[in-house]
């Protein structure tokens, strides 16, 4: 073995201890290498102008909306049999209470962005604060806290909901909350088990040798691996959430108020229409599964374009 | 010529002490497992020790029990690991995790899967530093470059800003090795710390370990299957063997009359330069499983070319029949006049 002297240990002009790395990624944070990857992911991009819109057309809904929500001011239209089709007035037509149906589909949008987004954000704060503490401090506590979260787990998640929405009542928050707590078993069992998987890391031991806290291993250098997981999570348990409130609503659990545009319930009100006015079922259902789509292909891509396997 | 200077240091106080080192594993319906299994060796201030074996002798739990880095569950370890005179076993947790990092520090084997992936590097370096010093933010950046620059690394304030997957598998491990030697350790435990790297990075890497040890006075355990890496750097070695020392003796020593059979086995396996081409290689028969507990006699009996009978006494001694510093647990060992290979 040649050992070369001491004090040119310093690697210049060697060519096989240079950097490896793209020179584009050079320097750059994980977020924005992750953000430069996503912008040549195809399905990404669909899946950002999918939500993109989506969030869009919500806020801006009263700027976008033709007319005012929920006004029944075309209700002789109406009859038994049919609701007027498309016109110049009504570009999509009406509903079946006379209200334009492209108002209420725009207004539709903001109703379940809220209520998915806070219902999201309920099931992610409390379910990432369980598997934080089950998963960093471990023993009894692990113990306590996974049981309960089976016990939650074991009930199916729309029956869960369904429950919590019924005995809390029908409003908008109740909706919220029912979402919300039927996510908390998937992100706590998430994060508890990235880091159950990140314990036996080789960065863990070496950052444990250096002498590092118990609760500073597990705040800096076991949570951060442990979040991609999460993220994704959260992004398609936005889709999911869409979709439960509409099967809330189409159940009688949602927003008691009828002015309130909501797609679920714009589903329901369309069954006895459905051979004669087909696009009153249609339309919403479309939009909700087009939306969930796009927060699933975000989701999906958000994953690949965190995991560092996956660089390119 | 390093163990003459070895021999010229004041005798003093050694500053890691294991005594009589055992971990077992227990498992369910099942024997436990004694993977270290009475292991006993002295490191002096500024001397580096090496412990020798292959796989699975036991030398990488060795390290980790030192360090108090092995699972609580399922995981027994006695003996004691006195460092500077603490039993470093019986400590508080606290007071263990207090030392880690400031008076023991550790290089591991794989510099990828060592580093936090998604941690910057600077980051890294920054917060051993902030656990163990009084530096501020700016003063511990400085610290952590100057620290990158030391181990080699070119232009580590561009360094700092980056992520592990940006840098090359040696930059990894100088970056590693810097975060070791921060705080100035005065014992580093490296386990294998050139394993996983190419053929010319480990003469860096191992280049700039020797250089750092010596200008700083840290005292080293080098953990290592690697005859050259122990012939390069160790002051003494021990040679392990089914989770006990076999052999213990000065690198000089060692290389020029291995005495237990098992090591005299390893020497004789390396091929040499200035052997003809096409010669056969001298493997030591069977593999490192085929051993026999401690108990009932020297574990490498079933592969020993020289076994006889009596090698099954219980727990050989380690003995010095030649020279007082150097000892062996062989029942009937190299002869010494046979023994320069």
């Amino acid at each position: 073995m040649t050992l070369i002297a001491p004090g040119s240990g310093s690697p210049v002009g060697d060519p096989f201890d240079g950097p490896t790395a793209h020179a584009e990624e050079r320097g750059t944070s994980l977020w924005r290498g992750a953000f430069a990857r996503l912008r040549r992911d195809p399905f990404a991009i669909l899946g950002a102008v999918i939500v993109l819109t989506f969030v869009i057309v919500a806020l801006a809904a009263p700027l976008l909306a033709p007319y005012e929500p929920a006004r029944a001011q075309w209700g002789n239209q109406v009859t038994p049999g049919s609701v007027p089709g498309p016109s110049a007035e009504h570009l999509l037509g009406l509903d079946a209470f006379g209200s334009d149906l492209l108002t209420q589909l725009i207004y539709g949008a903001r109703q379940s962005l809220l209520i998915g987004v806070v219902s999201t954000l309920i099931g992610l704060s409390v379910g990432a604060t369980i598997g934080l503490l089950a998963g960093g401090i471990g023993g009894w506590i692990d113990v306590l806290l996974m049981r309960f979260v089976d016990i939650l787990l074991s009930i199916p998640s729309l029956l869960l909901a369904v429950s919590i929405a019924a005995a809390l009542g029908r409003t908008s928050t109740s909706v919220m909350i029912a979402i919300g707590v039927a996510q908390v078993p998937i992100f706590a069992r998430l994060l508890r088990g990235s880091l159950l998987a990140q314990r036996e890391a080789d960065y863990v031991l070496a950052a444990t040798s250096l002498g590092l806290r118990r609760r500073r291993v597990v705040m800096n250098h076991m949570l951060p691996n442990s979040l991609g997981p999460v993220i994704v999570q959260a992004t398609l348990v936005l889709a999911t959430a869409i979709i439960e409130v509409a099967a809330l609503s189409y159940l009688g659990l949602g927003e008691p108020n009828p002015t309130v545009a909501e797609w679920g319930r714009m589903l329901v009100k369309s069954q006895d229409r459905l051979e004669t006015s087909p696009q009153l079922a249609l339309l919403p259902g479309t939009l909700i599964a087009v939306t969930a789509l796009g927060f699933t292909l975000l989701g999906e891509a958000l994953r690949e374009a965190l995991d560092p396997k996956f660089r390119r | 010529m390093v163990v003459e200077d070895l021999d010229q240091r004041p005798p003093g106080q050694p500053l890691l002490q294991v005594r009589d080192l055992q971990v077992r594993f227990t498992r369910r319906g099942r024997d436990p497992v004694r993977a270290v299994d009475g292991v006993s060796f002295d490191v002096r201030p500024g001397q580096v020790v090496g412990l020798v074996g292959e796989s699975g002798c036991g030398k990488s739990v060795t390290s980790l029990a030192i360090m108090g880095l092995l699972p609580q569950r399922r995981v027994e370890v006695a003996g004691e690991v006195l460092f500077e005179g603490r039993d470093l076993l019986t400590m508080r947790r606290d007071d263990l995790r207090e030392m880690r990092g400031r008076d023991i520090a550790m290089v591991f084997q794989d510099p990828m899967s060592s580093l936090n992936p998604v941690v910057p590097i600077g980051l890294q370096v920054t917060e051993v530093l902030a656990r163990h010093t009084d530096l501020d933010r700016s003063a511990a950046r400085k610290e952590a470059e100057e620290l990158l620059r030391r181990v080699g690394i070119p232009d580590p304030a561009r360094r700092l800003k980056e992520y592990p997957h940006q840098l090359s598998g040696g930059m990894r491990q100088r970056a590693l090795i810097a975060m070791s030697l921060a705080c100035k350790p005065r014992l580093l435990i490296a386990d294998e710390p050139t394993t996983a790297l190419d053929v010319t990075i480990q003469a860096q890497v191992l280049e700039l370990l020797k250089q750092l040890v010596r200008d700083s006075g840290t005292a080293m355990v080098m953990i290592t299957h690697d005859l050259g890496v122990v012939a390069g750097l160790c002051d003494e070695v021990n040679v392990m063997y089914s989770g006990r020392v076999v052999e213990r003796a000065g690198r000089r020593e060692l290389f020029g009359h291995p005495r237990h059979q098992y090591t005299g086995g390893l020497l004789r396996s390396i091929p040499r330069l200035d052997e003809p081409r096409g010669g056969t290689l001298n493997p030591i028969p069977g593999s490192a499983s085929d051993v026999i507990p401690w108990s009932r006699g020297c574990a490498f009996a079933p592969r020993c070319p020289a076994r006889q009978d009596d090698c099954l006494v219980p727990d050989l001694q380690l003995v010095d029949d030649v020279r007082p510093d150097h000892l062996h647990r062989c029942v009937h060992p190299v002869p010494v006049e046979e023994s320069t290979p």
